[in-house]
């Protein structure tokens, strides 16, 4: 029977790679971050877990060396934030080429400037071209679950990518909560240890990694991860059934509450979606029939999931902790107004950015943006925009 | 495979990792010559083989009998071999489509 415990939002991190039995760790530390890789540092120097710990002088070195020690055929983890994960972009494009099933734990954090160690999501919308399966968690638990599931859906034969799993810096990443972890002879069982392909860099058989693209096949080889990528939805829905048979928690990509006779939707991801089941109560009281679509799987980006699931709505609210500077609307919004157009049946679509730089979104507000998107639908408009919620006038 | 150089997505390997190690002689260099080509006086010769040791893409070939040629399928037409050449044996000349 697992066990309950207390634990910090990034140890939860640590001990679902723990559990995983990872071989190298790279990383450098950061706020919100560092608490996941010094629980793991523990780790290994007291003897708990076996792996090489290997301590680097930048994010870009980190990311190289997963990178490296992927292709020999490791389990491999780093964590990172904020500018941690912007000083890695040109590297996470490189692990998602080269087809290497590493895991990474984002504590997200706001890119500077002005410096700002505290929570939203523009760290990861500024790098979520880079090929890597994204996820979004809410809290410790999920932490737990969407870390150890990551490494079974990297390394599907089918996927062969690397898996970033998101967990809002501070929010997350700072507050004790209670989960519920499994023990490792279940963790043996779900996850053996990884299988080292034929090509695995070794120097018996050498290989060439990353040669010259040229323009003959470099579109080919953007095709193959694309494919790839969007397999590793099936894939993650398939582990996470499995896991569920193990654990009795059950994930899918998106996740409704409420939403049945919804007329206006909320859409959010990460740790503020429990405010939004406030605010969807809260409206509910009212007489307001509101519901939350959760966003955990951003890519692949779960279009049918949301199209399927929001298309009877009158109104949806996307509220985001992102923007898109001189874009149309913010990135999440952006991808929400994609997947309808084209569709027959249509919700009002409005977009919010919110909870910049670690700023609070009380249920009220959330609630506020739902009565914002429902007015629009109800003025008859299709599109309500992109609005700065909390900017003081 | 129908074109080795023109896989489709499924045809290449995965990621296009390159799987035999020494490929590189494949890859016909020859045509990045730009209308230049070093051509070998062969009575001028008196096989010191210094062109040999400066081609920076290994094209000049040491025959079993000692004498030496250009692997026009690989050089890419720099000269170097013409410039270290002490007998003057070897000059740039008007590509003929020889690579």
């Amino acid at each position: 029977m697992a066990k309950r415990v207390a634990i910090e939002g990034s140890h939860a991190a640590s001990l679902a790679v723990k559990l995983a039995n990872v071989d190298v760790i790279a990383a450098y530390p950061i706020t919100p971050q560092t608490h996941i890789v010094e629980r793991l540092a523990e780790y290994v120097a007291n003897g708990e877990l076996d792996a090489e710990y290997i301590n680097v002088e930048s994010e870009h070195s980190a990311m190289s060396a997963c990178i490296g020690a992927a292709a020999v055929g490791a389990r491999v983890f780093t964590a990172t934030a904020g500018q941690g994960l912007a000083l890695m972009h040109e590297m996470l494009y490189i692990a998602a080429g080269n087809r290497l099933p590493i895991v990474m734990a984002v504590a997200n954090r706001s890119l500077s400037p002005n410096l700002n160690i505290w929570g939203d999501h523009t760290d990861m919308m500024g790098s979520r071209e880079c090929g890597w399966v994204q996820l979004f968690a809410e809290n410790a638990q999920e932490i737990f679950d969407l870390t150890l599931t990551a490494f079974k859906i990297a390394e599907d034969e089918e996927v062969l990518l690397p898996v970033v799993v998101n967990l809002d810096g501070f929010h997350l990443s700072h507050v004790i909560e209670a989960i519920e972890a499994i023990e490792p002879e279940e963790v043996a069982k779900f996850l053996p240890p990884r299988k080292i392909p034929d090509y695995a860099l070794h120097p018996k058989r050498p290989t060439t990694w990353g040669a010259v693209g040229v323009p003959e096949i470099q579109t080919e080889i953007k095709y193959q991860l694309e494919v790839a990528l969007r397999k590793s939805k099936e894939v993650a829905r398939r582990v996470w059934r499995e896991y569920g048979d193990l654990t009795g928690r059950y994930y899918d990509v998106v996740e409704p509450y409420r939403l049945g006779d919804a007329e206006v939707a909320l859409i959010m991801m990460g740790s503020f979606c429990g405010n939004a089941r406030d605010a969807v109560d809260l409206l509910r009281d009212k007489g307001v029939k509101a519901g939350l679509l959760k966003i955990r799987m951003f890519r692949p980006f779960p279009k049918e999931e949301i199209v399927e699931s929001l298309r009877k709505v009158k109104a949806v609210a996307v509220v985001e902790r992102a923007f898109s500077p001189g874009g149309v609307v913010g990135p999440l919004t952006a991808d929400v107004k994609s997947s309808f157009y084209g569709e027959p049946e249509r919700p009002s679509i409005s977009g919010f950015a919110a909870g910049i730089g670690g700023r609070e979104i009380a249920p009220t507000e959330i609630a506020d943006a739902a009565l914002k998107a429902l007015k629009v639908a109800e003025e008859g408009k299709l599109d309500g925009g992109f609005e700065y919620m909390q900017v003081r006038w | 495979m129908k074109d080795k150089f023109r896989p489709t997505w499924q045809e290449l390997p995965i990621a296009g990792i390159i799987l035999e190690p020494g490929n590189i002689a494949e890859s016909r260099t020859g045509d990045w010559r730009t209308g230049l080509m070093p051509r070998i006086d062969q009575e001028k010769c008196q096989r010191c083989y210094l062109c040999w040791a400066h081609c920076p893409d290994i094209s000049i070939i040491i025959r079993e009998d000692g004498g030496v040629e250009i692997d026009y399928y690989h050089c890419k037409g720099c000269g170097i071999c013409v410039k270290v050449c002490p007998y003057k044996a070897i000059e740039m000349v008007e590509e003929r489509g020889l690579g």
